[in-house]
């Protein structure tokens, strides 16, 4: 399998996402903002970081480089789309996930080891997962505070669509302690933390993110 | 040539840190009364050619779709400058 992670002007996490879909068994494959090209992957990663300087708003002008109107349709499509932190900002506003991320609300940069409830494996990104799972990976962000209205936070919930919520604090005062989502399918799913740092025992809070690289292989060998 | 703007604002119901930490700098300064501050974004166009309605509904446009997240922030669009108009 290939998964494609794609590199913006300002992207800082996506050798971290290469290394991570390696660990978790896949083959990463870089993609560039700039390429109308997914290079025939099976799935994308949109990593962290500031792409274009978080100018204007955070992924808003990565939504309209040229790989994203290739991941927009190949989303549309059913292919699996995980997007971690500014990749989450991308996913939201691309329109291809509900709900914006705004500017934290005691309006600091938090970096912590968080931990996690997973509350949806049904996601191609999640299904390693038992549900309930309990796991700690790296927090890192400015503007994760994930907001929507409330009859779309309630459809969010009625659907079963929040992937991830925050366990001990709300570090960022998303609403209904949210750290990730996923859309009505399941293929493409929005998680703030980044489990792409918590896939070594040598560096970060553990393993605990390697289940969402795995997710992919697992999903694929049915 | 024609100046249009677009004032982008965080819908009333979205925490603005931002204005909030602005607010909090207020009485260390010694400014008092102020009860609130919300802070937005504040863009120039500068068009080319006659400003036609078609013109000024691509603004609209570039507004909607570029400038503002319609999902946290509304937008307001006026025309500040038109050559021939004297504003």
């Amino acid at each position: 399998m290939k998964v494609g992670v794609v590199t913006f002007p300002g992207s800082l996490d996506d050798v971290d996402a290469r290394r991570a879909v390696s660990l978790g068994g896949a083959e990463a494959v870089p993609l560039w903002h700039g390429d109308h090209d997914l290079r025939g992957v099976d799935a994308v990663v949109l990593p962290g970081g500031f792409s274009y300087g978080d100018y204007l708003r955070c992924g808003a002008i990565s939504r309209f480089s040229p790989v994203m109107t290739e991941v927009v349709a190949a989303a549309h499509a059913g292919m699996p789309v995980l997007g971690i932190c500014n990749g989450f900002q991308i996913l939201c506003e691309s329109h291809l996930l509900p709900g914006a991320l705004i500017r934290n609300d005691h309006q600091k940069f938090v970096c912590r080891d968080q931990r996690l409830r997973i509350e949806r494996t049904s996601t191609a990104w999640t299904s390693a997962y038992d549900e309930g799972a309990e796991i700690t990976v790296v927090l890192k962000n400015g503007e994760g505070s994930y907001v929507a209205d409330t009859e779309t936070l309630d459809r969010l919930e009625g659907e079963g669509r929040v992937v991830a919520r925050y366990l001990d604090v709300n570090p960022n005062g998303s609403l209904r302690d949210i750290a990730g989502i996923s859309n009505e399918r399941g293929n493409v799913v929005g998680l703030m933390p980044h489990p792409e740092h918590a896939v070594e025992d040598l560096t970060g809070p553990g393993t605990d993110g390697l289940g969402f690289f795995t997710s992919l292989l697992a999903a694929a060998a049915v | 040539m024609a100046r249009v703007v677009v004032d982008v604002m965080l819908k009333p119901e979205i925490l603005d840190p931002q204005g909030k930490a602005v607010h909090g700098a207020l009485p260390r300064l010694g400014f008092e009364g102020v009860s609130a501050v919300r802070q937005g974004k504040r863009f120039e166009l500068e068009l080319d050619g006659d400003l036609t309605s078609a013109r000024l509904a691509e603004v609209h446009e570039i507004a909607e779709k570029l400038l503002s997240n319609p999902v946290i922030e509304d937008f307001e669009v006026h025309v500040e400058d038109h050559e021939g108009s004297g504003a």
